[in-house]
């Protein structure tokens, strides 16, 4: 056996992860060809590379199949329920800098806050004889946020990428998505609302609560974590 | 823990002394088309239903509860008046909580009756009483018209008092809208700006200037919102001496007789509510005469504010006395809007509730 950490297997969240790992003496790198998901860790004994998309990280750690995870905080609090009791925090790594907001069209002039958008969702309904429509991949998080906030008459449609052109596109009258700069909302003519930040996101490492850890592993996990300066 | 035949058979000995008063017992599906609980409760369903796909019928729900459906059959093909009574699964999802039920048995009586809607709601409370009168359970009662008359009494614009009863099963946000609406706060900033820019400028020249329209909401509907809001800026805080009244009124926790009391005194002041005091009296009257001692009965205006939006009169549930960890063994209250929702024009007064049997077989079990 051996301490498996999951990391991101593509992009620039992968290659920020490798210069952060490699800051603190562990270094991460692939082998093999450039399509080939192999990788290998040098500076950390005892310690497997497992690549994986950023949105399967949540799933792996809740089911004990990794020790150790980089992940958005989004992806672990939208796909794990109750997600503090099946992963700890260990630490923010300062990079992947994302809000996950409510969007509604610019044109909207009385729409600039939450109590708003209830306010036209009500009127919406009246007229149009369904639900406004909030096209989001965050189903749980937005769900939980408007629930909270007393925002009723609303309903979500799902939309896992290009979120920003479904108002456009007359498949949604608002969004919830990620966005860093709000650089994409602004070009697709959609303004964020005062209170609609629902949650500000980053890339996390994360450790699985649920899972059994054998005598070596354990060895070689606190010096992995002493290394990182996050045990 | 009771077997799964242990709650049939106690889920069948709750529906028989039901359908022994005269109820027709129904069935319903396990599997419902989701639109029609998704428009009638909102996306808040999805949080607490099992959602499931078919290529064919579209998305369906895992039974949530009865209600929906013996209404939607009763609508459709019942006559009146009738008494209805079932038992089965329903099932909900739990995101929170693991030790909740996700699967679990309710046994339900509903009554759609339009001749005395105060004896039908005296019949369901006296007959859940008796069926769990072992038990020694603590009953509550509440009263959502009379919530929906108080604020419909308001000294104030159709809008506001239409806001706030859209609000009425969301105590937060309906509590920040009476603050707003009683000047106790201030506008916020984003809506001082629109005000601002209304002032200087006209809704189309706004419009315009924030373009481009896209999206099916239109310039029109934006419009008449801008005005909305021009209107709703001029127009006078709803009093302070109406504001405590209705804060009162939201507080009230007393002995049924006592808050029947209470509320003829503030009827004297705010009439919109007399109407709603009466029929409580008449419910009251008819709960005594089928034997319940009224005299004791809790009553909590808020109660059942923060169900699933479809109560809107008399409201009841029963809990087990020193038991905070369980969910009510029983509740249930009347539901005329929701009639006229599902029934595609026409609409009947209707009142029931559900039991949960295995709850029922867990008190019994600690009781013996």
């Amino acid at each position: 056996m051996s301490v498996k950490l999951g990391i991101p297997s593509k992009g620039r969240l992968m290659e920020k992860t490798f210069d952060w790992f490699g800051a603190r003496g562990v270094s991460l790198r692939r082998t093999g060809s450039d399509r080939e998901y192999a990788a290998a860790v040098d500076g950390a004994d005892g310690v497997e590379l497992v690549l994986l998309s950023a949105g399967e990280i949540p799933r792996e750690l809740a089911a004990g199949r990794i020790h150790l995870g980089v992940t958005g905080t989004d992806l672990i609090r939208e796909k794990l329920a109750a997600w503090d009791t099946r992963v700890t925090e260990l630490t923010q790594m300062g990079f992947g800098n994302a809000n996950l907001v409510i969007a509604v069209p610019k044109c909207w002039v009385d729409v600039q806050t939450l109590e708003d958008l209830d306010a036209a969702a009500a009127a919406f309904r009246r007229v149009h004889r369904f639900r406004l429509r909030v096209a989001t991949k965050y189903h749980r998080l937005v769900r939980e946020f408007l629930r909270d906030n007393g925002v009723a008459d609303y309903q979500l449609v799902d939309s896992q990428g290009a979120t920003e052109g479904t108002v456009k596109n007359e498949t949604a009258e608002a969004i919830a998505d990620i966005t860093s700069t709000g650089d994409t909302m602004r070009a697709n003519h959609l303004k964020i609302l005062d209170d609609g930040l629902i949650l500000k996101s980053q890339a996390t490492l994360f450790r699985a609560r649920n899972v059994e850890v054998g005598a070596q592993d354990k060895d070689s996990l606190e010096v992995l974590l002493e290394k990182l300066r996050v045990g | 823990m009771a077997s799964k035949a242990d709650l049939r058979a106690e889920a069948q000995r709750l529906m028989a002394f039901f359908e022994a008063a005269g109820a027709t017992p129904v069935e319903a599906d396990i599997l419902q088309p989701a639109d029609t609980l998704l428009d009638l409760y909102g996306e808040d369903i999805r949080a607490r239903a099992y959602v499931t796909s078919d290529p064919l019928r579209g998305e369906q729900m895992l039974r949530p509860d009865f209600t929906v459906p013996v209404v939607q059959m009763h609508m459709a093909e019942g006559a009146e008046p009738a008494r209805y009574t079932y038992a089965g699964e329903v099932f909900r999802r739990q995101e929170e909580d693991t030790e909740r039920s996700n699967e679990y048995f309710q046994v339900g009586y509903e009554v759609f009756d339009r001749e005395n809607p105060a004896a039908a709601d005296a019949e369901v409370f006296a007959m859940f009483d008796s069926v769990l009168s072992p038990l020694n359970l603590r009953a509550a009662t509440g009263d959502i018209g009379i919530l929906m008359a108080a604020v419909r009494g308001l000294l104030t614009t159709e809008r506001r008092k239409e806001a706030l009863l859209r609000h009425i099963w969301r105590p937060r946000r309906f509590r920040a809208l009476l603050d707003r609406f009683g000047g106790r706060s201030k506008l916020p900033a984003a809506r001082i700006k629109i005000l601002k820019r209304l002032e200087d400028n006209s809704i189309e020249q706004l419009i315009e200037d924030d373009g481009p329209l896209i999206g099916l909401r239109s310039s029109v509907e934006i419009a008449e919102r801008l005005n909305t809001l021009k209107d709703d800026a001029t127009v006078e805080p709803i009093g302070a001496g109406e504001v405590e009244v209705l804060d009162h009124i939201l507080s009230l926790r007393e002995t049924a007789p006592n808050a029947l009391e209470n509320l003829r005194d503030i009827a004297v002041d705010m009439p919109s509510i007399s109407d709603a005091v009466r029929k409580m009296d008449q419910r009251l009257e008819a709960m005594a005469v089928r034997g319940i001692n009224v005299e004791t009965l809790d009553f909590e205006a808020s109660h059942g504010r923060t169900t699933l939006e479809y109560y809107d009169g008399f409201v009841f549930s029963f809990s087990a006395v020193g038991r905070p960890d369980l969910p009510p063994i029983a509740m249930g209250g009347r539901y005329d809007a929701l009639t006229k929702v599902l029934g595609k024009g026409r609409s009947i007064p209707a009142v029931g509730g559900v039991i949960r049997p295995e709850l029922v077989l867990g008190l019994e079990g600690t009781q013996e």
